[in-house]
């Protein structure tokens, strides 16, 4: 299981509280964490990465382990502590604006 | 006794605002989708409490809404919007080539026979259409299509297509406009489109008389006379009597003829509204003054409306989107300014007062009268 820490809009978007766990099978990667995440929860499908092509969206941020993975290739691995459940993966709406 | 609800969107959420038919007390909702930007909301003329709404915001994006019972509820339903085969190409700002894309919707106009069915006016401009409810979305991409889309160009607000108005005597014939293409429309249903543009005068495009171009902010009709059509344009107030195969100028007495929203009487035809603002610079009524203005003549004719209105130091806007009318008699006519103020008057723009003074930003009003 993956631990997901969604922003707040998406949480009410999604109806739910606190962290999210996901089902990944195979390798826990961010492509397959955020596949898991749209089919457990469909509303969420447009809102972190494009219909599309599965672009991620330009203000929003993949953090974990005090690291930044936004730019991570979608296929790479993510951090053995997000794989075991011991550190969350962070979808942040990144601070723009005033 | 007749109720009303009003759909305001704004720039943090939704608010619905009921009242009876007196209109002088107003219970406030809200906010719905707090912290989104809500560009439209608007409820179906066969189903009252099936409303669509459009929710966006800068970071996650388009999501769409709709209810069933009158804004109490909503239930999420489809979000993309996907344009027809090869999107190809506009003009950006600069005159260069630049992709469709999709950014978000503007303007949601349910079906005058069908609450399943529709439309959604989007930017980058086109026009898309769901027969499900909202749960799947097509586009009708004859619109951008016809020819002239390689032409067309953003205006400051966005490429965006802000107005649909359905013809309720000709089921084949619907009218839309684009910020900053101009007004278009069809007479087989969306397959095909044709500018309509002639007589629209725009000094700030290389030809003035393009065929498409303008920076048309709204156009309003009276469902009676489906063929008149009045236009708010990015300066000057315009009139059309042949469905808008031709136009010509009514901007008359009024202090500027710059503005956004336009609409007709309920039970007037000939009786409109404007909100003159005091130019494409400086985004606030004329001295300071928020004055409606209404013509009993169709337009060229002119009469301030300021009682309850702000009369001193008011610099607020009054969006494309953000008046709209009752069909109580007499017929109430209802605005949102930028300030977050949503002014109502139940009597035909005589007298005013607000119904809330403190909201967001407002985006956009729409009024349905209910039994």
């Amino acid at each position: 299981m993956i631990r997901v820490v969604l922003p707040v809009h998406l949480r009410t978007l999604a109806r739910v509280n606190g962290e999210v766990m996901v089902e990944v099978d195979g390798d826990a990667t961010q492509r397959a964490v955020l596949d898991a995440l749209e089919a457990k929860y469909p509303v969420l499908r447009g809102t972190i990465r494009d219909h599309g092509g599965g672009k991620r969206r330009p203000f929003v941020r993949f953090f974990a382990c005090g690291q930044d993975l936004s730019h991570e290739p979608p296929d790479s691995r993510l951090p053995e502590a997000v794989r075991n459940a011991q550190e969350p993966f962070l979808v942040v709406g990144a601070i723009a604006g005033g | 006794m007749s109720k009303v609800r009003v759909l305001v969107g704004t720039r943090k959420g939704a608010f619905v605002l009921t009242s009876d038919g007196k209109r002088d007390k107003w219970e406030v909702s809200g906010p719905h989708f707090a912290g989104w930007e809500m560009y439209h909301l608007k409820g179906s003329p066969v189903d009252p409490n099936r409303i669509y709404a459009s929710q966006t915001s800068g970071w996650f994006g388009q999501v769409m809404q709709r209810s069933n019972d009158g804004g109490k509820t909503w239930e999420t339903v489809g979000n993309k919007f996907a344009y027809d085969g090869v999107p190809g190409t506009h003009q950006w700002y600069d005159g260069t080539p630049h992709p469709w894309e999709f950014k978000r919707v503007w303007h949601l106009e349910p079906s005058l026979t069908d609450a399943e069915t529709v439309y959604a006016g989007v930017e980058d401009a086109a026009l898309f259409v769901s027969r499900d409810g909202g749960q799947n979305w097509e586009e009708l991409a004859g619109l951008r299509g016809h020819g002239s889309g390689p032409q067309w160009q953003p205006g400051a607000g966005g490429m965006c297509l802000h107005t649909i108005i359905l013809d309720p005597k000709n089921r084949e014939r619907m009218y839309i406009a684009i910020s900053a293409a101009g007004a278009f429309r069809t007479d087989d249903g969306g397959s095909n489109w044709k500018p309509i543009n002639r007589g629209l005068t725009s000094q700030y495009i290389p030809d003035p008389d393009a065929e498409v171009g303008h920076c048309v902010h709204h156009v309003a009709m009276h469902p009676a006379r489906p063929d008149v059509l009045f236009m708010q344009k990015h300066w000057d107030v315009m009139r059309s009597d042949d469905a808008g195969d031709s136009w010509h100028e009514v901007s008359g007495n009024l202090p500027t003829d710059f503005g956004f929203v336009i609409d007709v009487h309920a039970h007037e035809p000939e009786t409109i509204y404007v909100v003159p603002i005091k130019s494409d610079s400086e985004h606030f009524p004329p001295d300071g003054k928020l004055r409606v203005y209404r013509s009993r003549t169709g337009g060229n004719e002119w009469e301030a409306l300021t009682k309850g209105l702000p009369q001193s130091d008011c610099y607020v806007n009054v969006l494309r989107d953000a008046m709209a009318v009752d069909s109580l008699d007499k017929c109430g006519i209802y605005f949102g300014t930028t300030g977050g103020q949503v002014y109502a008057s139940a009597d035909a723009g005589e007298t005013w007062a607000p119904i809330v003074r403190d909201l967001p930003a407002v985006l956009s009003v729409e009024v349905q009268t209910l039994p």
